[in-house]
């Protein structure tokens, strides 16, 4: 059996790197589509797929033609504006702020996928689940922990005027920014390269240690090349993530695209100016997945004899230990304990003032019914698109895929911004109504849906719709019948992911909720920006402990699926 | 995989919900205006939720005229109104900042009041041929530290502050609508050259951006800088919040100018509203006693109609030294931007 290659098609996604890592399975990174079509002999897709998979994928790129369209009529002043913007600058910020991210979220995630995967850590399980949580803090929390704890007049300084310190270090800038955002983006890294390290055959590291290579000779050369893909996909999502971030940035006053786009928007009558800079954006993304795809590599990192791949031996840390607990612990303690800590402290003052929970049910209520439509509409768009892609590959299906990753290439604020001008010119009855809320979250996050059923769909055996075919069924009924029950695991975690995703997102529900639709996101960013602490703390933690929710079935150990 | 069945059920119940809600309402769009549904009005609101959500609550409350609120910026919302034109949901604009009421009615986008209504507040506070009105006073002030700074100690205007002795002392919003509006005015008065020359002055003086003016406020009562550029109440309004006292003090330039305009916030009904009747009730009733009292007592502004007294603790609005202007010349908000940027503050 192979060692799983990692084949990190859609662009680095949580639930495919971790089904990705599974023993068992089929040979996977080569679809089974291609067999079935010489099996069958029948090349052409089925309408019952191809059209709604069109239509799809068309809407997925209506707010980036829209965005093309609106700018190419501007005129000469927006150009001028974007040449006067200190575009130049943000541009350098926006890319120097993803790569010292992703740089660091790789110097915390290495050593910390290594810990987890290979050593005896005590309490595993434990700092397994504890690392990767930081996922259900958006990064508005935890700007706004970093800056009410950290901050000019924040706690801390607070707690040390008494001993003379009347300033502390700058936070507002790169620092803050790096700081939150790292914290909130390493476990993306993290997830995905423990994920590959479960996968490699230990056989390659002991040949290499009996050859008489040095523990740390065999890391950097066995190990580590073969953690090159899970680490590019891990960085990918960080760095893009980094570039869609908007509260961050903007609680922590540094100026990157997404700020300044919202600035522009916020503060400025022609809003023609912003969908210049959303451009550029839009620009920079594109550059980085073309990056990405450029640097992937072709390598195989499989074993090419019979054999089965080994347990691992667990290395004992032996004294080591104790560093190393200090080690997760610091990360756990900045990523997790202290921006809840730092929320639940803002709740007791709350709480004392006055109690807010009546404010928060429909927040709450709000952020649940926008992020499940989302979820179901993404879940329900990624499987003609799935099937289609894996079962019937071809110049036009490879085409029609390719869209559905868009939303990785637009974040939310350009999202928002092409669809505010669409729904306002054109589409006035969905102007400002829920659906158009739910079809920018599609947009946005159905390449986790696509993720998460691609990787069900290619453990699916084509012999068993063959069968069903060949038994008299129509291309709906074995769709139906077969296909879907068998992907159902994929669908439903990339429905959950969407989810999560979804609830947490701020940008667009900000420029696109309807009028006086308050979300979690959003009412944790309006007290937030006004530095209104104790106000924003209720629907914070109600806003983890949901995302929570819905984070925890994703993080289970690998386990077995799809029946062969 | 397994996933919680509470998740499924929350999805499921969620959507289910939300799909009945949708049939039976036909939209999300504001409540239709069809006979026999209560009155009901959409509030573009580009003040914020905490200071005039009770005020609204109470508009309800005393005349079951619902009132669907969408806050945000007062220039964003006005782009929003401008991009939206005829299309537009909103019947009411209320807006921070004269100048973006005036960028909307320059496109013609709001429909005039009554003069019952109009002659309710001074013709300086209001738009000349009648397109919106203002309901609270917001004077631009220089705050100062007291520990470091008397009154006596500060400049007769604005310009003043370009000197080098406040090299590293001034601290400002550059973000901040109703600081763009006071260089807006001062273009007005003293022409597109004078106006880079200030704010090249003040560059070169290294002035501290902030997020807001609550957090200049906040920053010259700490000692961090010595005078902020921000409007009246925010000194007030810290106080209130914070129970004590602050080491801070409001200034309005002796010798005026642009400096010691006195802004408004204020209301338009825009054309072609379905609601204009329920929105034209709530422009009045922000005319009130009862809501000037709001404005004077619990966001600390100058109630702008005959009969209302103001906040003791601020100079009454007589004895500051308004430059003349016209509120509604206060639109070109996008050249102030192209200024601001070309100088390199923004």
């Amino acid at each position: 059996m192979a060692v799983a290659p990692r084949e990190p098609r859609a662009p680095g996604e949580l639930r495919q790197t971790v089904a990705d890592a599974e023993p068992g399975g089929t040979a996977r990174g080569q679809a089974p589509g291609a067999r079935w079509r010489r099996s069958l002999g029948r090349t052409r897709a089925p309408l019952i797929l191809l059209l709604p998979s069109a239509l799809i994928a068309l809407a997925m790129l209506l707010p980036l033609a829209y965005l093309l369209i609106r700018v190419a009529g501007a005129g000469q002043e927006t150009w001028t504006l974007l040449y006067r913007t200190r575009t130049g600058e943000l541009l350098v910020r926006t890319i120097g702020l993803a790569t010292l991210v992703t740089a660091l979220g790789a110097v915390i995630s290495l050593p910390l996928a290594w810990l987890l995967a290979r050593t005896d850590l005590p309490a595993r399980r434990f700092w397994t689940i504890a690392t990767a949580l930081p996922l259900v803090v958006p990064t508005y929390v935890g700007g706004l922990a970093f800056v009410s704890a950290l901050g000019p007049r924040g706690l801390l300084q607070q707690s040390l005027a008494p001993f003379g310190v009347e300033r502390l270090p700058e936070l507002y800038g790169w620092p803050g920014a790096v700081l939150t955002l790292t914290c909130a983006t390493y476990p993306y890294l993290l997830l995905s390269v423990r994920s590959a390290l479960d996968g490699i055959d230990p056989s390659f590291e002991e040949a290499s240690r009996s050859l008489g290579v040095g523990p740390w000779q065999t890391f950097a050369r066995t190990v580590l090349p073969q953690l090159r893909p899970a680490i590019w996909a891990g960085a990918l999502l960080v760095a893009l993530y980094t570039l869609s971030d908007f509260g961050a940035v903007s609680l922590l006053q540094f100026d990157s695209f997404s700020r300044a786009i919202y600035t522009q928007y916020q503060g400025s009558l022609d809003r023609a100016g912003a969908a210049a800079l959303a451009l550029v954006l839009v620009g920079i993304t594109t550059g980085i997945l073309a990056l990405e795809v450029a640097v992937r590599g072709r390598a195989s990192y499989y074993r090419a004899t019979p054999g089965a791949a080994r347990r691992v031996r667990r290395v004992r840390l032996g004294r080591w230990r104790w560093p190393s607990l200090a080690f997760c612990g610091a990360v756990v303690g900045l990523a997790l304990v202290l921006p809840i800590g730092v929320v639940l402290y803002w709740l007791a003052v709350g709480l004392r003032q006055a109690p807010t929970f009546e404010l928060l049910w429909a927040p709450t209520w709000n952020a649940l019914q926008a992020a499940a439509l989302a979820a179901l509409a993404a879940a329900a768009a990624a499987v003609p698109l799935t099937v289609l892609s894996v079962r019937y590959p071809g110049p036009l299906t490879d085409l029609i895929e390719r869209t559905a990753y868009v939303g990785y290439a637009v974040p939310g604020i350009v999202v928002a911004l092409a669809l505010v001008f669409f729904g306002a010119n054109y589409a006035t009855p969905l102007y400002q109504s829920l659906s158009l809320l739910v079809f920018a979250y599609v947009v946005r996050f159905l390449p986790q849906a696509v993720g998460a059923t691609r990787a069900s769909m290619l453990q699916v055996s084509p012999s068993m719709e063959d069968a069903a075919r060949v038994l008299g069924r129509g291309p709906l009924a074995v769709l139906t019948s077969v296909t879907l029950p068998l992907i159902r695991p994929g669908v439903l975690a990339g429905a959950a992911l969407v989810f999560l995703t979804a609830m947490k997102e701020l940008p667009a529900t900000l420029l696109l909720a309807p009028t006086g639709y308050k979300t979690l996101a959003t009412s944790i960013w309006g007290w937030a920006a006004e530095a209104r602490y104790a106000q924003a703390a209720a629907p914070s933690l109600m806003l983890v402990f949901v995302s929570g929710l819905a984070l925890l079935p994703l993080l289970r150990e690998p386990r077995q699926v799809a029946p062969e | 995989m397994r996933l919680p069945r509470v998740l499924l059920a929350v999805l499921a119940t969620v959507s289910a919900t939300t799909l009945v809600a949708c049939s039976s309402l036909g939209s999300n769009a504001p409540a239709a205006p069809g006979a026999g549904s209560p009155a009901s009005v959409t509030v573009y609101s580009g003040r914020g939720e905490p200071l005039v959500g009770p005020l609204l609550e109470r508009f309800t409350r005393d005349t079951g005229v619902v009132v669907q609120p969408r806050y945000g910026d007062s220039a964003e919302l006005a782009g929003a109104l401008l991009e939206e034109g005829a299309n537009t949901p909103a019947d009411l604009f209320f807006s921070q900042d004269a100048g973006a009421l005036g960028a909307v009615a320059a496109q013609g986008r709001l429909q005039p009041l009554p003069a019952e209504t109009l002659s309710k507040v001074d013709p300086k506070f209001r738009a000349r041929d009648g397109a919106w009105i203002g309901v609270s006073g917001r004077a631009r002030v220089v705050v100062y530290n007291t520990n470091t700074l008397a009154e006596r100690d500060l400049p007769d205007t604005m310009t003043g502050l370009t000197d080098s002795r406040w090299r590293g002392k001034i601290g400002w919003a550059p973000t901040n609508a109703s600081l763009q509006a006071s260089i807006t005015a001062l273009r007005l008065l003293e022409g597109d050259a004078a106006a880079r020359r200030w704010l090249e002055g003040i560059k070169a003086n290294e002035p501290k951006a902030y997020r807001n003016n609550t957090a200049v406020v906040q920053a010259v009562a700490n000692g961090e800088i010595e005078v902020g550029l921000v409007n009246h109440y925010y000194l007030y309004a810290l106080t209130k919040e914070q129970g004590s006292a602050l080491s801070a003090r409001n200034y309005h330039p002796r010798d005026g100018g642009a400096g010691a305009i006195v802004n408004v916030a204020g209301v338009g009904v825009l054309k072609g509203s379905k609601n204009a009747a329920a929105a034209q009730r709530l422009v009045d009733y922000l005319l009130t006693a009862e809501a000037q009292q709001y404005f004077a007592n619990e966001t600390f502004e100058y109630p702008l109609t005959a009969g209302v007294a103001t906040q003791p603790d601020l100079l009454p609005l007589g004895q500051i030294n308004q430059p003349d202007i016209d509120l509604s010349n206060l639109a070109d908000l996008e050249g102030t931007l192209r200024l601001m940027r070309e100088v390199g503050v923004l």
